[in-house]
């Protein structure tokens, strides 16, 4: 029998603009779990996209246990037994699990659908991948890390051979990711390949068997986990060496630019107080849940605030909605880029300008060549990788999107910044260009609140981090006297 | 390159329009394509065509407004009883009827940001009940009796073009610098496309949301004096369906009914077809059924051609 389950060969695909995959070859072994590699735009999505088929390829062959395709049509793909699993979910929300894991195929008794044989088969499945769940819960009642435990049984119940897994673990807590970790070794051991994509390093040594690693859409290399290192593994991501290194910041602190007092919303929020400076780097450490982002939100205005005040330059502000917010001078780079912070229908341009047309228009006209100037000197500064000005922002990687949103608060103006988890789903070279561009906005003199989930880039990047757990405060540290584990103690608490 | 593209987007349209255009011109052989039919065509869907200024506005940020066949019966009505029941001058009875359009209008934005109900809901509830005002204010009964220069507005010219047809063009012209070159027209598509990130981005949606609907129920109001200055009579039952025309025209236009996509040009090709066909049909004497039939198909044909189109310029 032959030893490999999948090979791609020399599959091509362009998008206005951008060759996505430039003849790539890929094989994967029966039974392994293959990470892929690389970083944003370095053809990852397309790659799945193309096992999937939601998208054809422009060129090359995909073979499969013997049979060689142009290409897959998505109800081939399901057939042969491939599925994927995406940072976004496809699942119906007002269903049950076990509705959900048999949509489509419903198990009928006549015309009528056997609710019973459904919730049955569906708890026998998940009792064979190790999880006790009901199978008649509604799927909007289950948190993320149970979702996509969902879609896996659902994956499952289909006679699957190969799972594709796209950054499943970005929005798990670190308690979901070791039980996704212990599901995806037991699918291993069932004899399904799976196709493991992740930014995260300590993710990809820790599953994978081998390692294929893309670079701007041409395959690099196919490693062995076991003889690889951590640091070779990315410098070839990057085609470079690169050190995680932070940038060293030398700016003073200035006057407190931004006061925050007993702020309370509900259970949510419960007494913060703290104070930002110019050119301070505030960190706030917590866990998922913690009450981070509802904080971001309460300051710019999105959400309401119960009682407490704010404070911008020493004086009392009512912040009622986020345009207030912005004429205070404050920004928010949102966690999730998709749903808050892009206009996926508007160009790279209209994205820049979104939140300064008044510097470039008057009377409410728009100026042209004006806004083109402002926005093109943006591109430049922040390195934007696009066609042009005028291409679609969603035809960007993820780290380009983000540099987009950040650009629109540079054209504001902004002094005050709010990045909330501004790394996330970023691979490292635009990682380190996040970091510096953090660094030299601090320099300039603007305050800025940094929201992380990595401890790691707290305690390189902030000058003091505060923790929260469930919406309070727990503890504060000055630069360079926080560890990791210490402000995992106050983060976790009892 | 740029100029291309966007010419591109309405290619598909513009391809059915002069088909359109050449089939009537070969079967009525000629007498389609005169310059008065033309000039007919124009005009009688120059109502049509102000209020799809409107709409597309709304439809752009994902919304819809419904009440627009109603708001035209209504201001109808109230036109024609301020000056004939009130005495009132009709310059200041045309003012007044504005007025009563843009807060209608105004309060179809509030329904819809500030009691939170969908615009479809919104405006279906205010189509019932404007209909209703409109019978109650003039008891079901006609309202006739005008000055006579009143009716230069519906039936006079400037320089031989029909003056509805010039303040379409004037609506159209002023429509298209507003959505494309102003601040109100980027954040209108930046609604439509992502409304959430438009509010982080520090735009006041509700203001903007209550500024569509506003708009479209104005123009709506001017669609309406034009309307009962062509039939000098103020009539309740007037603007049954105007609505679903005017909805058609811009649907026709390629403007996406999900919000953020589509160009006031593409509108502009969507309301002559629905002109040219309707004339067409009428010279080839086809019965007002069929033509009802055609209408429905030539939509479908002429939207499902047109996403074929862009679908085939994605993919290559």
């Amino acid at each position: 029998m032959d030893q490999n389950i999948l090979t791609v060969e020399n599959i091509t695909k362009s998008y206005p603009g951008v060759r996505a995959l430039d003849n790539v070859s890929i094989d994967i072994k029966r039974g392994e779990v293959h990470a892929i590699a690389g970083e944003n735009g370095a053809g990852k999505s397309t790659l799945i996209k193309i096992l999937t088929g939601a998208v054809l390829p422009d060129s090359g062959k995909i073979n499969l246990e013997g049979k060689t395709y142009p290409a897959f049509t998505p109800h081939q793909a399901i057939d042969l037994g491939i599925a994927a699993i995406y940072q976004e979910l496809n699942l119906i929300p007002y269903l049950s699990v076990a509705e959900n894991v048999f949509f489509g195929r419903e198990i009928r008794f006549g015309p009528f659908i056997n609710s019973r044989t459904m919730s049955l088969q569906t708890s026998s499945l998940l009792a064979k991948l190790g999880i006790a769940m009901d199978p008649d819960t509604l799927v909007k009642d289950l948190s993320v890390a149970f979702q996509q435990i969902v879609e896996i049984a659902k994956a499952v119940s289909h006679d699957l051979k190969i799972l594709i897994m796209d950054e499943p673990t970005a929005s798990l807590t670190v308690k979901e990711v070791r039980h996704m970790f212990d599901l995806v070794k037991n699918l291993k051991e069932k004899g399904v390949t799976v196709i493991y994509i992740s930014h995260k390093m300590s993710e990809i040594f820790e599953l994978a068997d081998r390692i294929t690693v893309l670079r701007d859409g041409r395959f690099i290399e196919t490693l062995r986990s076991e003889n690889t290192q951590r640091r070779q593994l990315v410098s070839l991501m990057v085609g470079k060496e690169l050190g995680e290194t932070y940038p060293e910041k030398t700016a003073q602190k200035g006057n407190v630019l931004l006061k925050v007092k007993n702020i309370c919303t509900g259970d949510l929020l419960k007494n913060i107080s703290f104070k930002l400076e110019a050119g301070e780097i505030l960190g706030f450490a917590g866990l998922v849940g913690a009450g981070r982002t509802q904080l971001a939100r309460a300051i710019f205005g999105a959400d309401k605030i119960e009682s407490g005040d704010i404070l911008i330059d020493g004086k009392k502000v009512f912040i009622k909605n986020p345009d207030q917010a912005v004429k205070h001078g404050i920004g928010l780079i949102p966690e999730d880029r998709k749903l808050h912070g892009i206009l996926a229908n508007m160009s790279v341009k209209e994205n820049i300008s979104f939140s300064s047309l008044k510097d470039v228009s008057r009377f409410r006209i728009i100026n042209s060549k004006q806004e083109n100037n402002v926005t093109s000197s943006f591109r430049q500064k922040l390195n934007i990788k696009t066609p042009d000005m005028n291409c679609r922002v969603e035809n960007l990687s993820g780290g380009n999107q983000q540099k987009v949103v950040l650009s629109k608060w540079l054209a504001s103006h902004s002094r005050i910044l709010i990045f909330d988890e501004p790394t996330r789903g970023v691979d490292v070279a635009a990682k380190q260009q996040i970091y510096e561009l953090i660094a030299n906005l601090a320099e300039a003199g603007t305050g800025i609140i940094l929201i992380s989930s990595e401890t790691e880039e707290l305690i390189g990047m902030a000058d003091r981090i505060l923790v929260m757990r469930a919406g309070s405060i727990t503890g504060s540290f000055e630069k360079g006297q926080a560890t990791q584990q210490s402000i995992l103690d106050l983060a976790i608490g009892d | 390159m740029k100029r291309n593209k966007k010419f591109g987007e309405q290619l598909g349209i513009l391809i059915v329009l002069i088909f359109l255009v050449v089939y009537f011109s070969a079967v009525t052989k000629g007498s389609f394509i005169r310059a008065d039919n033309l000039l007919n065509i124009v005009r009688q869907v120059s109502m049509i065509g102000i209020s799809a200024v409107g709409m597309t506005f709304v439809i752009l940020t994902a919304g819809i407004d419904l009440s627009v066949g109603s708001l035209m019966s209504l201001i109808n009505i109230v036109c024609a009883l301020l000056m004939v029941k009130a005495g009132l001058h009709p310059v200041f009875a045309i003012f007044l009827s504005l007025v009563v359009s843009c807060c209608i209008g105004l309060l179809n934005g509030l329904i819809v940001t500030m009691a939170k109900i969908p615009p479809l809901i919104a405006t279906l509830g205010m189509m019932i009940s404007l209909r209703g005002m409109s019978y109650l204010l003039c008891d079901g009964e006609p309202v006739d009796g005008f000055e006579d220069w009143f009716r230069i507005i519906g039936q006079g010219d400037i320089w031989k073009t029909p003056i509805p047809v010039v303040i379409m063009l004037v609506t159209f012209i002023l429509g298209w610098i507003f959505l494309n070159k102003t601040t109100y027209g980027r954040y209108i598509y930046g609604i439509g496309g992502n409304e959430q990130a438009s509010r982080l981005s520090g735009v006041n949606v509700t203001a903007i949301k209550c500024l569509v609907y506003s708009l479209s129920s104005l123009l709506t109001g001017v669609a309406a004096i034009i309307m009962l200055s062509r039939l000098t009579t103020g009539q309740p039952k007037i603007g049954t369906g105007f609505e679903l025309d005017v909805i058609t025209a811009v649907v026709l236009g390629s403007v996406s009914i999900f919000g953020g996509q589509g160009r006031l040009t593409g509108v502009f090709i969507g309301v002559l077809i629905m002109g040219v066909l309707r004339n067409g049909l009428v010279i080839l004497d086809v019965s007002e059924y069929y033509q009802q039939v055609v209408s429905g198909m030539v939509l479908l044909g002429a939207v499902a051609f047109d996403n074929l189109s862009k679908n085939s310029k994605n993919t290559t």
